[in-house]
């Protein structure tokens, strides 16, 4: 099984001279290339404990770096930046300047399980890939991504009603993220299926617009739950040193209980 | 596996707790539809679970797991403690998949126990021990409850001819440890190669291609927040099974046939790739083997529209 290795030599720290004449010689051309060092100076030595304090973090101390998690990554397979053994080896090595440099892709893990079905050492990589993007978000590094927004939306009505409306969160996840609910390939697929049942799916795209399903029996769990996640989020808050949070939009409603929902 | 066990099971499913979940009351509803009308085709009984609630899908974990835990085991708690059913069973791979995870959590970590005490005491109901319960897929299910020679008994319109790809997707699988009755030797499922959806299929008559991503991922998380790699994860698998010889890929999950179905479409309207390949929940085709009209199994909700491709076959 082979490794994924991961160059820590930048393709703009290389640096070749096509025209170069040192002490009468002429060194021109790649064979005089030569790589400018870099100096890693600015580590945090609280990153690992940091990651770990989140959900899904717990078991990165774990790790030996056999490179499992990254040859069994769909993502990776799709974008070879997409690399977690090396994250997780820039998190215990303290090289937060490093870990920034990829800070914008860190969120799109799919969960899959593949890492986690493949790491020897239990791991559990997936974990550690939703905790890092966690921690780029409430550290401030990234906004919050797609992918949170949707999970917001959606443990939101979950924990407000006992139940999601597929449509409903559809349609406020695309308010959330600004997008255009009239997209190409969207109005074509609502297409091909009315194309069979024009009657039966205007009806009941139109009554789940205005029936919102929900569980019986759900107010106390609703006010329980919500405490809990209050609760949970002042614990990461403090085991990272922030402060009480910016009432966010998204934030105050996850907060909130929504009785009357939106 | 010994003898004995097999026959338990055969009577222990006759009669199961049924979790639909939100997926299958919404873009879901042929999977419910059809594992209604193939449970009742062969005499097995459902019983929903009463007042369920969502199990936190993919999306509720990253807020936090322990509520997605929470989540799992107040369904679990219902169908153990108010409903006094053996064995709970779901066909929507999430919610399979939360069910096995909650309960896995429940059995080996007491932080998880504790929260899940705590919460179930403040909402007023019994907390879920492990144990109490047993989680099984359609899959399991039908497998177990009915086997492959009973089906072949009961097969009236043969799916012989039709080119089928088995598609399992991650949450049946992944990860092995939350499915401690997997990889257990002959007439187990297997985490690697999965076989069950094959072995049914295959006493439907139909003709199971060579398909070698089974169990890749259709980015089924970000469906629709990073749709350019779900569409390329898509495509992927489209591709082939359609290079394997298949006409149809049969799904057992909500949100892989879902999310087939779109990012087929999406890949035509943005990257202009077309393919023909069709999508049906494998309950659609075992339903249509035993005599049931493809309506009927909701055939015609399918965003791929197979029905062309049915009638040509002889099925619809």
């Amino acid at each position: 099984m082979p490794i994924h290795e991961k160059s820590l030599i930048r393709p703009e720290n290389i640096q070749a001279h096509d025209k170069l004449v040192l002490d009468g010689v002429d060194v021109s051309g790649h064979w005089s290339t030569f790589i400018q060092s870099r100096v890693v100076s600015d580590y945090n030595e609280r990153l690992q404990e940091e990651i770990a304090a989140l959900p899904g973090g717990e078991y990165i101390h774990r790790c030996w770096q056999c490179g499992s998690c990254t040859n069994a990554c769909t993502v990776n397979a799709v974008n070879p930046d997409f690399n977690p053994r090396f994250w997780i080896y820039l998190i215990r090595m303290g090289m937060e300047s490093e870990l920034m440099r990829d800070k914008d892709i860190i969120w799109q893990c799919v969960s899959c399980h593949k890492c986690t079905y493949a790491c020897p050492r239990d791991v559990v990589p997936e974990g550690v890939m939703k905790a890092t993007a966690h921690w780029l978000e409430l550290k401030g590094h990234t906004k919050k991504s797609a992918s949170t927004l949707f999970d917001e939306e959606f443990s939101e009505q979950v924990i407000a009603t006992g139940k999601i409306e597929e449509g409903r969160v559809i349609r406020n996840f695309f308010a959330r993220t600004g997008q255009p609910l009239m997209q190409d390939w969207l109005v074509e697929m609502a297409k091909r299926i009315a194309r069979r049942l024009p009657i039966k799916f205007g009806i009941r795209m139109g009554l789940s617009a205005l029936i919102r399903p929900r569980t019986r029996r759900w107010s106390k769990a609703r006010d329980a739950i919500t405490s809990y996640v209050a609760e949970q989020e002042q614990k990461q808050r403090e085991a990272l040193g922030l402060g009480d949070p910016v009432p966010a939009r998204s934030e105050a409603a996850a907060t909130t209980p929504n009785a009357k929902g939106v | 596996m010994s003898s004995t066990d097999v026959t338990d099971k055969k009577v222990r499913y006759q009669r199961v707790a049924y979790y639909p979940g939100c997926a299958l009351e919404g873009t879901g509803h042929a999977y419910n539809q059809s594992t209604r009308a193939v449970g009742k085709a062969l005499g097995l009984k459902l019983d929903e679970v009463r007042d369920w609630n969502c199990c936190g899908a993919m999306e509720v974990k990253n807020i936090d797991p322990k509520v997605q835990t929470y989540l799992s085991s107040r369904v679990m708690s219902i169908a153990a403690n108010e409903m006094h059913a053996p064995v709970v069973m779901a066909p929507c791979n999430g919610c399979y998949h939360n069910l096995k995870k909650a309960e896995y959590d429940l059995a080996h970590d007491a932080s998880s126990r504790e929260v899940v005490d705590r919460i179930s005491a403040k909402a007023g109901h019994a907390p879920y021990r492990a144990g109490q319960l047993e989680t099984i897929h359609v899959l399991d299910w039908l497998k177990h409850g009915v086997g492959e020679d009973e089906l072949r008994r009961r097969v009236s319109k043969s799916l012989e001819g039709l080119k089928v790809a088995n598609y399992y997707g991650c949450m049946y699988t992944r990860p092995r440890h939350i499915f401690p009755e997997k990889d257990q030797g002959a007439g187990s499922e297997s985490t690697s190669k999965p076989h069950f959806m094959d072995d049914l299929l295959a006493a439907a008559g139909a003709e199971n291609v060579e398909f070698p991503l089974k169990t890749a991922c259709c980015g089924g998380a970000h469906t629709l927040s990073d749709s350019d790699i779900s569409t390329k994860l898509v495509l992927n698998i489209l591709r082939a099974a359609e290079a394997a010889g298949a006409e149809v890929i049969a799904t057992e999950c909500p949100t892989c046939h879902s999310g087939l179905e779109m990012h087929q479409v999406r890949a035509e309207k943005v990257l202009g790739e077309r393919t023909k390949v069709k999508i049906l929940y494998f309950t659609q085709l075992l339903g249509i083997a035993l005599g049931l009209s493809a309506r009927s199994v909701g055939a015609h909700e399918n965003a791929s529209d197979p029905l062309e491709l049915l009638k040509k076959k002889g099925l619809a």
